[in-house]
């Protein structure tokens, strides 16, 4: 039986003015259990304090309960006097008699009979409180990064000159991303690799970094501090520590009639390559699927000509087991597929090209050296159509495009439009947009001089259809402000094709136990508080994995990311919340009902041992809490149908004791 | 009358018996009167050539059994009829058992007979015989009467899942089309009376219930380790039936905690003694989870998300739920 | 005033991150509102049982009310959302038994609607005076 001590406050007036608290105090004293009761002026004064801390000890109470202002205010002053009198901080329960009760009701009488209604509940719930320990686990000081795009670079680099070791895992056989295929950079016009490059040339050299490119994780173990992580790191049949990246092999290689991924196969690389001058790693790669040597074994012509002698045939796959105490996930978007949106001829002309394929022809780098001159035939183009949202905001065509708009789309199209127009004058540019969306530093200005001093031609209104008639392109559209039909004779159409998440995302969030919407983005923590941190504790989001986003937005969400992945790393101990789900696995039937709920990962279930009433052992599976990650919310206490799951701090029989007691 | 008939079912069990598939064999055991089968586990070809029977009253649901047979050694073949398989699937879905210490023999059903319904009519009967012109029983009192499977069909087998088992390792019979009847046709009756005449409908229904526990106990969705109307800490639990809101405590809760695991079997009501249709209380859900959340069988798919553990960003709202039934 | 007058039971579970703050909110303003409604703090809204529901009504409660944070808002994401599904169907099913559909609501109470809470709270105290004791969930050996 729990000796209980009861402390009503008076709080000035606050509470006394509309409960007669010495009346509360009375009646609260005949509850079972309560040794002590008494009321005082200010609880939570010094004075307050000191009167509880010297009746616990007086008393020898195991438990206190104080009727007072909103456990929002006071919980935790309360558990601080409860441990400095000796007893453990959870053995204290709070009756809010001031905001709900004393300053919303103005009779005494009608105040004064709910505050004790109140102290009861708070006593009875008080009875079956337990002792409650923070648990605490250690913290790994290492964050991994996955994905190697502008915004995995980003936190890569905050995160290392925090002090920390960081890896990165791309899958490519270089860091860059996205950004690094892009020509000119929209509002400013800068050039993409020119503010890119040398963050990833810090990015390769920094001496807390490590890149681990061409690469994959395989496996995600632990949780928030503790995480056990397997890399695969694929062969790429050179030797990393050798090659200098001189690129004879490269030259030499006579398979050269590879697509080339950089230029979204519009031109064609060698079977060992290396993805663009710029690399990070600068290391070549043998394409096994293109490579003579390892699909026949003649040939061997790069092992000849490497003087590094970095070539390795034999190379294998190998896997890497990693611990780290943050996970950032960073794993981007790519432009989707453009198959089935047939009216816009993508599939049946060489000259329909998606906006990041337009990027890499505007790109000096690119398959056409920055000249602008049609797939088909080489020659320059003199009209070119636009179409915006191609795939985006299509709110009845799901099945092949995607209901949110893309963001990014209105922006870069004004880019390409003006960027067409400033290098070629005599190229005539229309634009079909559903609306064109600004909002951004310096992006409407940005957008009203691609109409104004360029002269671009936007029109409101969607394209039909594209259709291929000799070498012109027929765009068949309709001008809602004219309310006509239009059509025009194309040289070129450009397609701003809808972003979607990458493929890899949604394999990569069940490792992570981390919650994805429905269009595979990652979802936040809390979609305004909390934005750049998964559910998951310990899984943080950069860039395009949470949702469409512009380089400025990408990397300000890295740097917050890296902030927040600093600031946990920075611990030495995770202290948990005490209030945290917990299995009675006896009753435990494995059901899985509980771990579907659970919003944070929390619940793994594991085989266990169980001698059963027959004598006989018999394994069965079981749930577990980790109590690091568990946040108390108690979703999986209702999900268990045989209430094996029960929420400490909570419990079921606490919240039903609570409900006799103002039932009563 | 069935089309399989028990002695292919025999041969197919000997025959695993005999080539060591399978080491006993979970089927129906002959009662004393052909209607009274009970669910028996035969560890020889002998007892079972001798006491398995199969007849239009194997309606006994095998899902269930598994859990304790499954945690034995060995491997148990079992019969499971088409509906049964959902109940299977569901368990799968669940973990709980391991589905490679079963061997299902998956077989057709033309529907079974509800005995409840043939003594209402008939009154108590000796015996039952099934042949191709129908059932024939020996009332008490008033001799021999022939009665066709379909004027006495259990209430499930009336608005039947299909006849193609989502389970099986083998199959035996053939999978034809079925035209069941709208099996929310009772609820929606009972959604269009008043609140009043609702709650005296189930007052009646439910005030016979003597909570004898044979519903949970027979329900393959209630397989807890332990029931919560069993334990002492989960603040519902009764053995005995007391005052008029217990008994609805109970059914309420129960159902709530099939909600969304349940797959119809109405095994509830075919086992209930006092004759309540408790299959009227899942149906609700049924229909309640199938019309705001889109339509969902539980059993049909292994691992499939149960509506109660799932979500939708734009559900309707609580007051909404209940509003709509005006309509 | 009447010496008989009903006094309803009504028990208000709500969540420690909106609705609870949202019924301090009221607090602070001193929005008015009957001393028959008692709240009971748990951290989400999907804490609740509907057992716990039903043990109210068992034990003499006249109303039960739920508050959460808006869909959307949960502190814990999504524990709203399971709520909403859990009561619907525990909702309809009470419905389907004949049991007074006013006697339980679900409100979505923000921290900062203090006003709504005070107002929700007013009407249903309002609407269960209306509809009387409850009869038809309550357990006798409760009343003793």
């Amino acid at each position: 039986m729990q000796r209980i001590g009861v402390f009503v406050c008076w709080c000035g007036t606050n509470i006394a003015g509309t409960v007669d608290v010495s009346k509360v105090s009375e009646a609260l004293k005949n509850e079972p259990g309560v040794v002590y009761s008494t009321d005082y002026q200010y609880m939570c004064s010094q004075a307050g304090q000191d009167l509880i801390k010297n009746a616990v000890k007086e008393h020898n109470l195991t438990g206190i309960v104080v009727c007072s202002c909103s456990p929002r205010m006071h919980e935790n002053t309360f558990r601080k006097t409860a441990s400095a009198a000796g007893l453990n901080p959870y053995m204290v329960e709070i009756a809010n008699i001031r905001e709900q009760c004393s300053w919303v009701h103005k009779d005494i009488e009608v105040g004064t009979e709910k505050a004790i209604i109140l102290g009861r509940a708070a006593i009875a719930k008080l009875h079956l409180n337990a002792p409650l320990t923070a648990g605490e686990s250690p913290v790994t000081k290492r964050a991994l990064v996955i994905g190697g795009g502008i915004a995995g670079i980003q936190t890569a680099l905050d995160i290392a000159e925090a002090g920390f070791p960081v890896d990165i895992v791309e899958k490519q056989p270089t860091i860059g991303g996205k950004m690094a295929q892009l020509d000119k950079t929209f509002p400013t016009l800068d050039c993409a690799a020119c503010i890119l490059t040398p963050k990833m040339v810090e990015a390769g050299s920094h001496e807390k970094i490590n890149i681990y490119a061409y690469s994959q994780v395989e496996e995600v173990n632990g949780f928030v501090g503790n995480f056990e992580v397997k890399i695969r790191k694929k062969a790429r049949f050179v030797k990393e520590d050798l090659c200098t990246g001189c690129g004879i092999c490269t030259e030499k290689c006579p398979q050269k009639k590879v697509p080339n991924e950089f230029n979204l196969g519009m031109d064609n690389r060698s079977a060992i390559y290396i993805p663009f001058a710029q690399a990070v790693p600068k290391i070549a790669t043998i394409d096994p699927n293109a490579c003579a040597k390892l699909k026949t074994g003649k040939c061997g012509l790069c092992e000849r000509v490497c003087t590094a002698k970095a070539i390795d045939y034999t190379q294998q796959d190998q896997i890497i087991t990693e611990k780290y105490g943050a996970i950032v996930v960073a794993t981007g978007f790519n432009p989707i597929s453009m198959d089935k949106f047939d009216e816009f001829a993508y599939n049946q002309s060489k000259d329909v090209v998606t906006s990041l394929e337009y990027e890499r022809i505007m790109n000096a780098a690119g398959p056409t050296a920055g000249k602008l001159l049609r797939p088909s035939d080489g020659k320059h183009p003199h009209k070119i159509v636009f179409i915006q949202c191609v795939g985006s905001r299509c709110e009845n065509c799901a099945e092949k495009g995607k209901e949110y708009c893309s963001k990014i789309c209105c922006m870069y199209t004004a880019k390409h439009a003006m960027l067409t127009r400033d290098k070629y004058p005599d190229t005539d540019v229309t634009v079909f947009y559903i609306d064109v969306r600004t909002p951004g530093k310096a992006f409407d200005e940005f957008y009203r001089r691609a109409v104004e001093d360029y002269g671009v031609n936007y029109v409101k209104g969607m394209v039909g259809k594209v259709i291929p008639d000799g070498d012109k392109l027929i765009v068949r559209g309709s001008s809602l402000l004219d309310n006509k039909q239009l059509t025009i004779e194309a040289d070129m159409v450009v397609l701003a094709a809808a972003i979607e998440p990458d493929k890899t995302a949604r394999s990569l969030a069940t490792m992570l136990t981390a919650s994805m919407d429905t269009n595979d983005f990652f979802t936040e923590a809390h979609p305004k508080l909390r934005p750049v941190e998964s559910p998951t504790a310990g899984v943080f989001l950069s860039g395009t994995c949470q949702g469409p986003k512009d380089i400025p937005e990408t990397v300000s969400q890295a740097g917050a990311a890296a902030a927040k992945v600093i600031g946990l790393l920075a611990k030495d101990k995770l202290t948990g919340n005490p209030c945290v789900a917990e299995p009675n696995q006896l009753m435990c039937n494995g059901c899985s009902s509980c771990e579907r709920v659970c919003p944070y990962g929390a619940i793994t279930y594991e085989d266990k041992e169980y001698r059963m009433p027959d004598r006989t052992t018999q394994m069965r599976r079981v749930a577990s809490v980790n109590p690091a990650v568990c946040q108390g919310c108690g979703a999986c206490t209702v999900a268990c149908p045989s209430g094996a799951m029960d929420l400490k701090g909570f419990t079921n029989k606490q919240i039903m004791a609570e409900v006799d007691a103002i039932c009563k | 009358m069935q089309k399989i008939t028990r002695e292919s079912l025999i041969q197919k069990g000997v025959e695993l018996l005999e080539n060591g598939t399978v080491d006993r064999i979970l089927g129906w055991g002959k009662g004393e009167f052909g209607y009274d089968i009970t669910p028996t586990v035969f560890y020889d070809k002998e007892s079972f050539s001798k006491n398995f029977e199969f007849s239009s009253f194997c309606g006994a649901n095998f899902s269930k059994y598994l859990l304790k047979e499954t945690r034995k050694g060995g491997k148990i073949l079992v019969f499971i009829k088409p509906c049964d398989s959902y109940s299977f699937n569901q368990l799968l879905t669940e973990h709980r058992f391991d589905k490679d210490k079963v061997y299902v023999v998956g077989i057709s059903c033309e529907g079974m007979a509800d005995v409840n319904k043939i003594k209402q009519k008939y009154g108590e009967i000796a015996s039952v015989k099934e042949d191709e012109n129908g059932i024939t029983i020996s009332t008490l009192y008033d001799g021999d009467k022939t009665i066709l499977l379909d004027e006495v069909l259990l209430e499930r087998c009336k608005v039947c899942k299909g006849k193609e088992c989502v389970y099986f390792d083998e199959f035996i019979g053939e999978v034809k089309e079925n035209n069941p009847q709208d099996r929310f046709e009772k609820v929606s009756a009972l959604e269009k009376m008043s609140a009043d005449e609702r709650f005296a409908f189930w007052q009646n229904e439910l005030s016979r219930c003597i909570r004898c526990n044979a519903c949970r106990d027979v329900c393959p969705a209630c397989t807890c380790e332990k029931c919560v109307f069993d334990n002492p800490n989960s603040g519902v639990e009764n053995k005995a039936i007391s005052d008029s809101f217990e008994e609805k405590m109970f059914h309420i809760i129960r159902a709530f905690h099939v909600a969304g695991r349940c797959t119809d079997c109405g095994e509830c009501s075919r086992v209930c003694p006092q004759g309540i249709p408790l299959h009227l209380l899942n149906r609700k859900f049924i229909k309640d989870i199938n019309g705001f959340y889109g339509e969902y069988q539980a059993g049909k798919e292994i691992g499939s998300r149960a509506p109660l553990v799932n979500y939708k960003k734009d559900d309707l709202e609580p007051s909404e739920a209940v509003k709509r039934e005006e309509e | 005033m009447q010496v008989n007058e009903f006094k309803p039971k009504i028990v208000a579970f709500c969540c420690n991150w909106c609705s609870y703050a949202g019924a301090d909110l009221a607090g602070n303003n001193r929005l008015n509102y009957p001393a028959d409604v008692k709240i009971i703090r748990v951290p989400c809204s999907c804490r609740v049982n509907p057992t716990f529901i039903l043990r109210a009504f068992q034990r003499g409660a006249d109303g039960v009310i739920l508050c959460g944070c808006h869909p959307g808002d949960c502190h814990y994401t999504s524990g709203n959302y399971y709520t909403r599904r859990r009561m619907a169907l525990l909702f309809s099913m009470l419905d389907y038994l004949g049991i007074e559909r006013e006697r339980t609501r679900v409100e979505w109470v923000s921290a900062a609607e203090g006003a709504k809470f005070s107002t929700t709270m007013n009407e249903f105290v309002e609407t269960i005076k209306n509809l009387g004791e409850n009869k038809r969930l309550e357990d006798l050996r409760c009343k003793k």
